[in-house]
């Protein structure tokens, strides 16, 4: 049977891919930042895992806005990395694991989430920064990948309740696949930033801290912010992080924090980093 | 039709109003994903705007690298950043000029720990609000 063993929330900033691929994280402006990644490296490493489910968003990358699926699930062999306007990042690409993925499809159509299917497409940096901050530079990344795309592009993004349910429908996917595989989720954005308008570098470290804290002490009080609330409190592009909570929902309701890292700045944004583990897993 | 996240100073949401009227603007910009396309645009980019079916106003938001001017005729910041991304800037250059501040100002600020939520929240405190908590030094308030 496959479970999922752990959860792991990250920031997917753009720039921080960038500091890697240009071999800048030991600066002192990235040190900081990159130092804290070291425990999760660590930690991913000795998980081992098989697949990883990655929930992000896609930036005007493989979606324009001539097609804009709230839900999308990528059930190919293998996505390339896009290129987002300055070329793509000189990264592996993505391998993908087509069973799991169109069973994932099945089973949370079938369980009333209409998710739209991709057999082809690029992934950008939503995908691959949270990929890199958590198994730095190897050749080929370690696991299979499953992308999960949402839209937070367009208004409205779905709910964070209702991404939480898709969460939960995740993991009763994975618990009906026969084939014995270890899962990690993955909810990336976030965690307060804005990147528009004359509010621009909006930060809110109390939010940001309030929000860790609860992924673990009340992650239902979390999914009942409203879009408004987050863009207001935590800047426009904060609400990002409403794709926490679909990787919050496939955990378990007691599911434990093993580690978290927080650092501003990291170009506009607060960067966050959460790992959490499944007592039913261990 | 109002909605209560207009409340939120200094800030454009890309909704559905925005998108009727951004459609073109940022289709443009995704065609910037292209290398051919971002080459094309580098060499004229006046003939390269005249492919695309933009208003006036957006024509002369990107012709002059009018970034906040973008957003109030429909453009979404993922899209008009790859123009941004094609002049060699990033996205925290774009988030300095937008707000109107120097690029040294609004970098102080970010390394300060960003701009405060406090006086920020909403329009009508906006102007009234006491200091922001960001240091007074690299301290930006919104001009509504």
């Amino acid at each position: 049977m496959a479970k999922i063993i752990a959860g792991i929330a990250c920031s997917h900033v753009p720039a921080i891919g960038v500091a890697m691929d240009k071999g800048l994280t030991g600066t002192p402006y990235w040190q900081p930042l990159f130092k804290g990644y070291e425990p999760a490296r660590d930690w991913l490493a000795k998980l081992k895992p098989d697949v990883a489910i990655v929930v992000y968003n896609d930036h005007a990358s493989a979606f324009s806005l001539e097609l804009i699926p709230t839900f999308l699930i990528g059930v190919a062999e293998k996505f390339p990395i896009a290129d987002e306007g300055f070329g793509p990042r000189p990264v592996p690409a993505v391998q993908g694991h087509p069973a799991l993925a169109w069973h994932l499809a099945e089973s949370l159509i079938l369980d009333e989430f209409d998710m739209t299917i991709a057999n082809e497409m690029p992934v950008d940096h939503g995908l691959t920064v949270p990929l890199s901050v958590t198994c730095g530079q190897p050749a080929a990344w370690p696991f299979k990948v499953i992308p999960l795309c949402v839209n937070v592009v367009q208004y409205p993004p779905p709910t964070g309740a209702r991404c939480y349910k898709l969460g939960q429908a995740i993991r009763r996917a994975v618990d009906s696949f026969p084939e014995s595989l270890r899962v990690v989720i993955y909810g990336t954005g976030g965690m307060s930033h804005q990147l528009q308008g004359e509010r621009a570098g909006l930060i809110n470290r109390s939010f940001d801290t309030a929000f860790l804290d609860n992924l673990t002490r009340d992650p239902l009080a979390l999914t009942r912010i409203s879009h408004t609330e987050y863009m207001r409190e935590a800047g426009s592009e904060g609400v990002e992080m409403v794709m926490w909570h679909v990787m919050r929902g496939a955990l378990d309701a007691d599911a434990t924090e093993v580690y978290r890292h927080y650092h501003v700045p990291a170009s506009n944004t607060a960067a966050g980093l959460m790992l959490l583990e499944n007592r039913s897993a261990v | 039709m109002t909605k209560d996240y207009d409340s939120i100073p200094g800030t454009y949401v890309y909704d559905a109003e925005r998108g009727r009227v951004g459609y073109a603007l940022n289709m443009f910009c995704m065609s910037l994903n292209k290398a051919e396309n971002r080459t094309r645009f580098k060499s004229d980019e006046a003939a390269y705007l005249d492919t695309f079916p933009l208003s006036a106003e957006q024509r002369r938001t990107v012709l002059e690298r009018d970034w906040l001017g973008m957003l109030k005729v429909g453009g979404n910041i993922y899209y008009t950043i790859k123009i941004a991304f094609c002049d060699g800037l990033t996205f925290q250059d774009v988030a300095g000029m937008m707000s109107g501040v120097p690029k040294e100002t609004y970098a102080q600020m970010m390394l300060a720990g960003g701009r405060s939520p406090e006086g920020n929240r909403f329009k009508e405190t906006g102007a009234s609000a006491g200091a922001p908590k960001v240091a007074a030094a690299v301290a930006v308030k919104i001009a509504e």
